[in-house]
């Protein structure tokens, strides 16, 4: 594309009489203070965030534990860590494989005008729109008031307390994977759409069935792709506490979960408690802070990541072409 | 994508058999594998209505009872009554009562009788405050002196209106709404149409970095730094209220209107521009009356988007709204939203009670306005991007 005419676009001169221009310039003014007022606002928040945040961001924090939660000196955030990083890693286990073989079909496959196409098409937009706590009371309903109670009156018949049926890391992951499906999906079909047609065409010219071109070279060729829309999919659910609120995540735990059917500490959900049931706000904002520093530190570093991916495979791509 | 030559290398007919093909099992088994996977977006949708909604659905046909008084049985009587007759005075679901002891069952009995005997002061104990008419209609209660609409859970007589519920998301969207789209809008001019290409470069990824901000620590600034930050400009009363919770939501749905409203303009053709251009124009007069009106289908779906964004989201509106349900149209009230009285309340509900299935019911209502507002900005965009790639 093309775009020599908008480096002249903000001057605010008319361009055939070269006089100064109100208009021109109220408008482009106004646009532009908006833009920059965006930016101004996210620099707000993480800076504040940074400089009240740093004095108690250490390794001591990073890797204390929780005996005593709203404790200054000794609480620190090592569960929270663990729990946040196995949930997602569970997730992503899950969510890939269904997102990736989605936009394989959406783009291999699947006639781009067919209403059935429109359909899924219309789904993945959809599942991406519904609201996060709706997740969470599907969580609830479907994953363990459905499928965990039916899986304990099949494994443990006759056991008193729920295995299966109750908030766990496995539900909450799952729950996850729902919520973030629409962004494996979208990112990894921009990559597919991205490689040459000529690519496929080669690999068909030498007798490769469409099953082993699709595995043997599009795949392959778009795992930047498929790589960033894992990483968005992991900085989005790291962040999220409304459909984990039911599904998994606790309050307070004494030890580290030990398996899929435990619930967990959670970092996001931590700063949720932090700013609101905190005994005494004044004296744990170093904490809350720090919390907040941490969950930032994380979903920034990995959306800087997915971002840079996708900037270099779309040159990549554009060279291709 | 798939091309006569193309189509013609895939494993057709049953098991790949067809056409003189080698036979290929394993690669028509991996296409229909593949399909059936793609297929899963569409059966989480449906999944997420269909058990969101089953859990609603004795309030929904107002089957749900919240009444405390009515007939009371005597925990000796309890033989006297059919099992059929005890579940259903008990309110149980055919499931739990098989479950359920003849020990427990009696527990249960006497447990409702004393709270009946407690309550039985108050008249409208007996209401069943469970069905459409109390969830909807103003009602005057016996503290009373007018009619009121009231969402009280917690209380002898369970109050469940959830009007007041509605207006405070939709007050809180509103307040979002009018600080989100006016600056994301002309954001949005600005980068696709009058920013140099490095500007361009530098904003979009920031406003990426803005919508991978956690809601909960949006709701966290909201909180800790907006809320005394606005109480120091404005001096209202209540420090958490509709204002901060809408303006914080606001940075939650300025990059979701950003994105869908550039695109839109992104996707006229250079050849709008540069027709009017030629004839004269400036930028901004090529960029406001060009562009603008014919990326409007666009800039109308950013708005329904992000209205369902607003909707929906929760962290924010939990942490900085106040959270009392009070029925009034002033910004600066202390309010509660749909979403924040799900997240706030469902925990402490006990399982299959009415207000536990009342709070699964306004969560279909939610699933219900973003699947409608998903669907008509879905539905614009895709007629708009054809009608512009059909002129090109």
């Amino acid at each position: 594309m093309s775009d020599e005419k908008t480096t002249t676009g903000s001057v605010p001169f008319d361009v055939r009489t070269r006089r100064f221009d109100l208009a021109s310039f109220l408008f482009t003014g106004l646009t532009g203070a908006a833009t920059y007022l965006i930016v101004a606002i996210l620099l707000i928040i993480v800076g504040n965030v940074v400089i009240k945040g740093w004095s108690h961001f250490n390794w001591h924090f990073l890797t204390g534990g929780t005996e005593k939660m709203f404790d200054v000196d000794t609480a620190g955030i090592l569960p929270m860590i663990v729990g946040t990083s196995i949930r997602v890693i569970l997730m992503t286990l899950f969510v890939v494989p269904a997102g990736v073989i989605t936009a394989v079909y959406l783009t291999e496959y699947a006639h781009s005008t067919s209403i059935f196409t429109r359909i899924i098409r219309g789904a993945v937009n959809n599942l991406a729109g519904v609201p996060s706590i709706v997740f969470g009371l599907f969580g609830l309903g479907f994953f363990i008031s459905f499928i965990g109670k039916d899986m304990d009156a099949v494994l443990h018949p006759g056991s008193t307390t729920p295995i299966w049926g109750k908030p766990a890391m496995i539900w909450a992951s799952l729950t996850l994977a729902v919520m973030t499906l629409p962004v494996v999906i979208v990112a990894t079909e921009e990559a597919l759409r991205a490689i040459p047609q000529g690519l496929r065409e080669a690999s068909l010219a030498l007798g490769a069935t469409k099953l082993e071109t699709i595995l043997k070279i599009v795949v392959p060729q778009a795992l930047p792709g498929i790589l960033t829309g894992a990483i968005l999919a992991i900085g989005r659910a790291a962040g999220e506490v409304a459909p984990i609120l039911f599904t998994g995540a606790a309050y307070y735990m004494a030890s580290m979960p030990h398996s899929v059917t435990d619930q967990f500490m959670d970092l996001a959900y931590h700063v949720f408690i932090l700013s609101t049931q905190s005994p005494n706000v004044e004296q744990t904002r170093p904490i809350l802070y720090a919390t907040v520093l941490a969950l930032l530190v994380l979903t920034f570093s990995l959306n800087i990541v997915a971002i840079l991916i996708r900037s270099r495979m779309r040159a990549r791509m554009r060279a291709l072409q | 994508m798939a091309s006569p030559e193309t189509e013609s290398k895939r494993s057709i007919g049953w098991m790949g058999l067809a056409r003189g093909h080698k036979a290929r099992p394993a690669e028509w088994i991996g296409e229909k594998l593949i399909f059936l996977v793609s297929l899963s977006a569409i059966v989480m949708v449906f999944l997420i209505f269909v058990f969101v909604a089953r859990e609603a659905m004795p309030v929904i046909f107002g089957q749900a009872s919240s009444a405390v008084g009515g007939k009371l049985i005597a925990a000796e009587d309890i033989g006297k009554l059919s099992p059929e007759e005890l579940r259903a005075y008990l309110q149980l679901t055919p499931e739990e009562f098989k479950e359920k002891s003849s020990d427990t069952l009696k527990l249960l009995v006497e447990l409702k009788e004393e709270t009946a005997k407690e309550a039985s002061t108050d008249k409208d104990a007996s209401l069943n405050t469970a069905s459409w008419r109390y969830m909807l209609k103003s009602y005057q209660w016996s503290d009373y002196d007018k009619p009121e609409y009231i969402w009280q859970p917690v209380s002898q007589v369970k109050k469940f209106n959830i009007i007041p519920l509605i207006i405070g998301s939709l007050k809180v969207t509103l307040v979002a709404l009018l600080f989100a789209v006016p600056i994301s809008l002309a954001a949005a001019i600005y980068v696709s149409q009058l920013a140099s290409p490095r500007v361009r470069e530098v904003v979009k990824p920031c406003i990426e970095l803005l919508s991978g901000i956690p809601s909960v620590v949006l709701g966290f600034f909201a909180l800790i730094v907006m809320a005394s930050f606005f109480q120091g400009i404005f001096h209202y009363s209540s420090r958490l209220n509709s204002f901060v919770a809408g303006v914080a939501l606001g940075l939650a749905v300025i990059p979701v209107v950003f994105s869908i409203a550039e695109d839109a303009l992104t996707s006229v053709p250079r050849s709008y521009v540069q027709a009017a251009l030629a004839l004269g124009s400036t930028q901004w007069q090529a960029a406001w009356k060009v562009v603008v009106p014919a990326a409007l289908p666009g800039v109308f779906a950013a708005v329904v988007l992000g209205f369902g964004r607003a909707v929906g989201e929760t962290m924010v509106v939990l942490m900085a709204s106040g959270n009392a349900s009070i029925m009034s149209w002033n910004l600066f009230d202390s309010t509660r939203s749909i979403t924040a009285t799900i997240a706030a309340e469902l925990a402490e509900t006990v399982s299959h009670s009415a207000h536990y299935r009342i709070l699964f019911m306004i969560g279909v209502l939610l699933f219900v306005i973003t699947f409608l507002s998903n669907l008509a900005g879905d539905i614009v965009m895709h007629r708009l991007k054809a009608r512009l790639e059909g002129k090109r």
